[in-house]
């Protein structure tokens, strides 16, 4: 397997080198492994601190930036951070009006944050936290770690973090996250593996010909192996699975998230047919938004995430971002 | 009336010393086999156990190295605190936990006796499985921290000395990894895969074993000199 290294053990302080050249206007503490938005903490706004492995780039040092993330924590490829960094985060973001910790359900993130958070309360930051857990191919989620967050961490992200900038407080900000995710359902397909650094090679064995339905984003399994299937075929089983989980009944927001390896002309194809079987099951499209932003390195393959609008979260979806992954509005 | 057996009084021989010595031979078995915990860690979980043990065992290494704790308990506590600030995942928390609570427990005592370790590492098994909420036959390094405890408090009753005792504790974990291959996954990663995560072993609870051996074959070395 070929990859554009140097060793395996620096790919993350060596993107992150690249990272700071590049985008001036975010603090990047190499070393440390803490990216904030430059000018942090602002005065009388909540803090949004995110973090997770690496390997799903954007996420979540992309998404740092005014209407956004305060600060994001990366971990070693597909490893949560560790509690130190998101320590560290929480006091550079903190201006008082306290923190807001985004963990996604992985066993890993919560261990770490849960840490992080009691000790960042011990030095006198108001911490809240909120899990996405919006993966609905975790069926039986009482017999496992629960349902993993994947693609709705976006939505969280960019909708707290717009209420966040409008200097709504902790208490309201950590509501809305938690609206965001209980109102967000994601289903993903793989139709290659992905493959790790350390690994030097894929992860899991996924033959040609087949694909896997309701796969997570470090490509662990979903409901099942089929042959592959065409893009409308697939549409078909994503969609039915998201929006049998939430039923809608207002317009949605819609991600047709590709998971690193899937090219735009794809994606875009994809995104035609989400929008046909949609339509077909009359929920209606607010927004969509189509490219590679919650990724599993090389892996190819797709997810659907949908999240139920309101006025207040259209109106926060279209409030302006501007971070190195997402910007409109301004 | 049969009086209770007399329990021979085993002397405190367990020091930062031998921990210290412990932490070098855990931390190259860990090196030895990263990719082979990696490997175990590629079907059921993500491809990382292996790098992430090695990248805590030689950040612990170096810190223990540059600012040597005098006690047994003090040892335990600085390793785990290295843990947890450079493992990250699961492992880290949990392991981190293991060895603070079992270090803490241990109080700071110059040294301890087999029996006292006993009772510090259960109080550690028992901070973890309070952490990570996994019950045995999870398919978790429970599955080799809980027999390896029963097998360790066995050894101890029948007389055994440290490391004899570290010795049973650690075939029991070994076993204890072994056995965890037929299990579905309740916790970690690897519960997503349902049925498929049957037939491989839990690479957590093979760590579990790797570290335990270490310690016995650390014992064994200070017993034999």
């Amino acid at each position: 397997m070929k990859m554009l290294i140097n060793v395996p053990e620096t790919v993350v302080p060596d993107a992150l080198r690249g990272f700071a050249a590049v985008h001036t206007d975010l603090t990047v503490d190499v070393e440390r492994r803490v990216i904030v938005r430059r000018g942090a903490p602002y005065d009388g706004q909540v803090g949004l601190v995110s973090g997770g492995g690496s390997g799903h780039e954007p996420l979540h040092g992309g998404f740092v930036g005014r209407g956004m993330l305060t600060a994001a924590c990366p971990g070693e490829v597909f490893t949560s951070p560790v509690p130190d960094q998101m320590v560290r985060a929480a006091a550079a973001v903190d201006s008082g009006a306290g923190v807001l910790f985004i963990v996604k359900n992985y066993t890993g993130d919560v261990l770490n944050f849960d840490m992080a958070a009691e000790l960042a309360e011990d030095e006198g930051v108001q911490v809240a936290k909120v899990l996405v857990n919006d993966d609905v191919a975790v069926t039986d989620s009482l017999y496992t770690a629960g349902r993993r967050g994947t693609g709705a961490t976006l939505f969280v992200e960019k909708l707290a973090g717009a209420a966040a900038d409008e200097g709504a407080p902790l208490d309201r900000v950590a509501a809305i996250a938690h609206q965001v995710n209980e109102v967000s359902r994601s289903f993903g397909v793989a139709l290659s593996a992905c493959s790790t650094p350390s690994k030097g090679g894929p992860t899991f064995d996924l033959p040609e010909g087949e694909l896997e339905l309701g796969v997570g984003i470090h490509g662990e399994p979903g409901r099942e192996r089929r042959a592959m299937m065409t893009s409308g075929e697939i549409a078909d089983v994503a969609v039915d699975a998201v929006v049998e989980d939430l039923r809608p009944d207002a317009p949605v927001l819609l991600l047709v998230n590709g998971m690193g390896a899937t090219p735009l002309l794809e994606l875009y194809g994809f995104a035609a047919e989400v929008h046909r079987v949609l339509a077909a099951r009359k929920v209606a499209v607010a927004r969509t938004l189509v490219g590679n932003y919650v990724t599993s390195l090389d892996m190819a393959g797709a997810s659907v995430t949908i999240c139920q609008a309101d006025e207040e979260l259209l109106r926060l979806w279209d409030a302006p971002v501007s971070t190195p992954a997402l910007r409109w509005g301004c | 009336m049969n009086a209770a057996p007399e329990q021979p009084e085993l002397p405190a021989d367990i020091d930062a010393d031998l921990l210290r010595r412990w932490l070098d031979t855990a931390t190259s078995v860990i090196e030895r086999e990263a990719a082979r915990l990696t490997e175990l860690d590629s079907p059921i979980g993500d491809a990382d156990h292996g790098s992430n043990m090695r990248r805590g065992f030689l950040a612990a290494r170096t810190a223990i190295g540059q600012e040597p704790p005098d006690t047994p308990g003090g040892v335990l506590v600085a390793v785990g605190r290295q843990l947890i600030s450079t493992v990250g995942g699961a492992s880290g928390p949990l392991y981190g936990t293991l060895l603070r609570r079992t270090g803490k427990a241990l109080g700071d005592a110059p040294a301890v006796t087999a029996a006292q370790l006993r009772d510090g590492l259960k109080a550690g098994v028992e901070g973890l499985c309070q952490l990570g909420g996994a019950v045995p036959e999870d398919k978790t390094m429970v599955d080799a921290l809980v027999p390896a405890l029963d097998a360790f408090t066995a050894a101890l009753d029948a007389g055994d000395g440290t490391a004899v005792a570290l010795t049973a504790a650690a075939r029991a974990a070994e076993e204890g990894a072994v056995a965890t291959t037929p299990l579905r996954a309740r916790k970690g990663r690897a519960s997503y895969l349902g049925d498929r995560s049957i037939g491989h072993q839990d690479p957590g609870a093979t760590s579990a074993a790797l570290l335990l051996t270490a310690l016995a074959d650390t014992a064994r070395e200070a017993s034999s000199s």
